[in-house]
């Protein structure tokens, strides 16, 4: 059988590796990608939890559709904003984003 | 090793080579490919998991939708797609100090506090009837209506929301 720490650490890593894309990448996009693989992690743990600890409850489960039913409209909204600011700016690199910066 | 565990080391690796290509390749096309089967990779975990469900809406949102929306965002931006810099800014090391820094500490985390927690034996029976359970707790009042009515209302605003922000102005 899988222990639930297996399922732990593979969400771990995919949480790690969407939180270096996210502080790492130059393209705005590719940020937004990042953060999905990140909602992703989050997921896993929800479901595995739920299938561990509390199976006759489907807590873990519902919680996963929020977390879809988000991502889903922060995609939206995110690349939405991304293709107005390419609009004005002529750029997606995230560093040259800095009119807001004091 | 059992049957189960291979699948899991299988998929697990498919899923975490694929979100590293998705990090660290220089053209964005290539990312979002690799995306694609990570969440494919995420939706095999959630059949392992027996969230059927999950692994089907896994693969109509994520992969029918949300991908397909990034790589439209991809060609819309398309001069940005392939350059000949890094694909990463100028901190690269810091970001993947911090991320192995969180890794470590949620692995630690994990194996620390549920070190021998196995799946608790579930008949067939209340695991099949776990859609169904999920759509009840999604509508009932003592449970999820309330988030359920309010994620609705999120969406219709992210759909209003991203139609506004991403229409040209047409005065100015």
């Amino acid at each position: 059988m899988i222990p639930l720490w297996a399922y732990l650490v593979v969400a771990a890593l995919l949480f790690s590796i969407g939180l270096f894309g996210v502080v790492a990448r130059r393209n705005a996009v590719a940020i937004l990608m990042a953060v999905e693989l990140m909602l992703n992690a989050v997921n896993i743990n929800l479901v595995a939890f739920w299938r561990y600890l509390q199976p006759e409850k489907p807590v873990g489960t519902n919680w996963a559709i929020f977390v879809i039913t988000v991502a889903a409209a922060e995609a939206a909204v995110g690349l939405a904003l991304i293709i107005a600011v390419y609009r004005s700016r002529d750029s997606v690199v995230a560093e040259e984003l800095d009119s807001l910066k004091f | 090793m059992t049957v189960q565990q291979v699948v899991f080391i299988i998929i697990s690796a498919f899923t975490l080579l694929s979100a590293v290509i998705v990090v660290t390749d220089r053209n964005l096309f290539r990312s979002a490919i690799a995306l694609m089967a990570s969440f494919l990779g995420v939706a095999g975990l959630y059949i392992l998991l027996d969230a059927g469900f999950l692994a089907v809406a896994q693969i109509i949102v994520y992969i029918g939708a949300i991908s397909i929306l990034i790589i439209f965002a991809i060609m819309m931006t398309r001069r940005m797609m392939q350059t000949v810099e890094s694909p990463f800014n100028p901190r690269p090391i810091s970001g993947a100090i911090a991320a192995v820094g969180v890794c470590a500490l949620l692995i630690f985390i994990a194996v620390s506090t549920w070190p021998d927690v196995e799946a608790a034996n579930v008949s067939d029976i209340v695991l099949r009837g776990s859609v169904s359970q999920m759509g009840l707790f999604l509508v009932s009042p003592d449970a999820y209506v309330i988030p359920f009515e309010v994620a609705s209302v999120l969406l219709l605003a992210a759909l209003i929301g991203a139609v506004a922000i991403a229409r040209p102005e047409k005065d100015s």
